[in-house]
């Protein structure tokens, strides 16, 4: 039955490769168009069509080597998925009505050839997805990776003082890394204090600040203390109106203001060396 | 309605997608730093309740009009288990997870009006709104 389908597409490639792309650009709505640029619409159509037809010329064993490798050539031509799948549908179609007029189907072998179809393009679709979902999957748990590498770093800055700069949004995971790392580090250079820096903390709501209080009382139990900077004047409201209580913080508005405040603390002071210019 | 969008909440980092909805609707109507800042932070409260206690829920902003005022409204609504006692969940430092207990009644101050509809068994409905003044 295969053969039936192959021997039709073999005489009529070029027609289905031009209803299919003429097909595909009336189909596909406004955002898959503005995706894919003309340009290269010709360009990969030509070659997704090729590589439709290649995948069914192939002997069975080679035809499930040939998935995989079709699936990765898919993905790489850089298509939305929803367009890839109407696209192997538009395919097909194109396909059925093409043979069904030429009365290569009739009614006798009719459900053969519905079979040999789905023998064809189930693997096929489930493979593209397949891959798609795989690619995603890496890129988020890389990212991830990539997030968690960058997510709670302790900086000692002069003996006994060490800044913790927080950036972008606080999440449990990213607490529980906070407190780790705090503790840790605040062992590690004999800090006597440490500054937490929300500068760059978009919201501050009663679990980030809930968060944060109990790592200053755990900072203050390894004898050390905690100073908390970079609080924007909203976000100052925002703390207020919550009815949070920051009583026992020492809170500075800018990181300047509070390693100032800390030089202090540990009975230091920068001092302009006299005589220089 | 064109004037409603809605985050589906389901994990914890649909509270981020629900915020920027929500900071982005307030930026759009004019609204200052401060007053993003408050209506944020309540959207990120509000969406966190429904992530830690109900599982899953939704968050919609909607501008709304009412004569010459223009206001945004945060409805967020689950089907979780409810609450039992509305006016102690209303007191400051009352939680039940361990938290500070300052999540529903700092949304009450952050926002202008505040509307909870809540009983065992049926889920949450909480409404609050902001007028651009």
């Amino acid at each position: 039955m295969e053969n039936l389908i192959l021997e039709y597409i073999g005489t009529k490639k070029n027609e289905i490769t031009s209803e299919w792309m003429e097909k595909m650009r009336s189909r596909t709505d406004e955002r898959a168009l503005r995706l894919v640029s003309d340009d290269m619409f010709e360009r990969t159509s030509g070659e997704f069509v090729e590589l439709m037809i290649s995948n069914l010329k192939e002997s069975k064993e080679e035809f499930n080597n040939r998935l995989t490798d079709f699936a990765e050539k898919v993905v790489r031509l850089g298509w939305p998925l929803h367009f890839v799948i109407e696209g192997l549908q538009t395919f097909s179609k194109i396909l059925w009505e093409g043979m069904l007029r030429q009365g290569e189907v009739h009614e006798g072998n009719q459900m053969d050839v519905i079979y040999a179809f789905d023998r064809w393009l189930s693997p096929l679709q489930n493979e593209v997805v397949d891959n798609y979902s795989r690619t995603w999957e890496r890129t988020v748990s890389l990212q991830k990776i990539a997030l968690q590498e960058l997510s709670a770093p302790l900086i000692p800055v002069f003996d006994g003082i060490t800044v913790m700069p927080l950036v972008g949004t606080i999440d449990t995971e990213r607490a529980k890394q906070i407190m780790e790392n705090l503790l840790t580090g605040v062992v590690k250079h004999r800090s006597e204090v440490v500054l937490i820096d929300i500068t760059g903390v978009p919201v501050v709501d009663t679990m980030v600040a809930h968060h944060i209080i109990q790592a200053a009382e755990a900072v203050r139990l390894v004898g050390a203390k905690c100073m908390l900077c970079g609080i924007r004047p909203e976000i100052a409201q925002t703390i207020v109106n919550l009815g949070i209580n920051l009583n026992q913080f020492t809170t500075q508005n800018t990181l300047k203001k509070g390693i100032e405040t800390a030089l202090e603390m540990t009975n230091c002071k920068i001092v302009k060396v006299e005589g220089a210019n | 309605m064109g004037n409603q969008s809605c985050v589906k909440i389901l994990n914890e980092w649909d509270i981020v997608a629900a915020r920027q909805l929500g900071r982005n609707v307030a930026k759009e109507l004019g609204f200052g730093t401060v007053d993003q800042a408050r209506i944020t932070t309540a959207i990120s409260e509000l969406a966190r309740n429904i992530y830690l206690y109900a599982g899953q829920g939704q968050i919609c902003i909607e501008k709304i009009y009412d004569g010459g005022k223009a206001g945004l409204k945060i409805i967020a609504a689950d089907n979780g288990p409810g609450i039992n006692d509305i006016r102690q969940v209303m007191e400051d430092g009352f939680s039940t997870s361990g938290g500070l207990g300052a999540g529903l009644p700092g949304v009450k101050r952050l926002m202008d009006e505040f509307d909870i509809d809540s009983s065992p068994g049926s889920g949450t409905d909480i409404i609050a709104t902001k007028w651009l003044r």
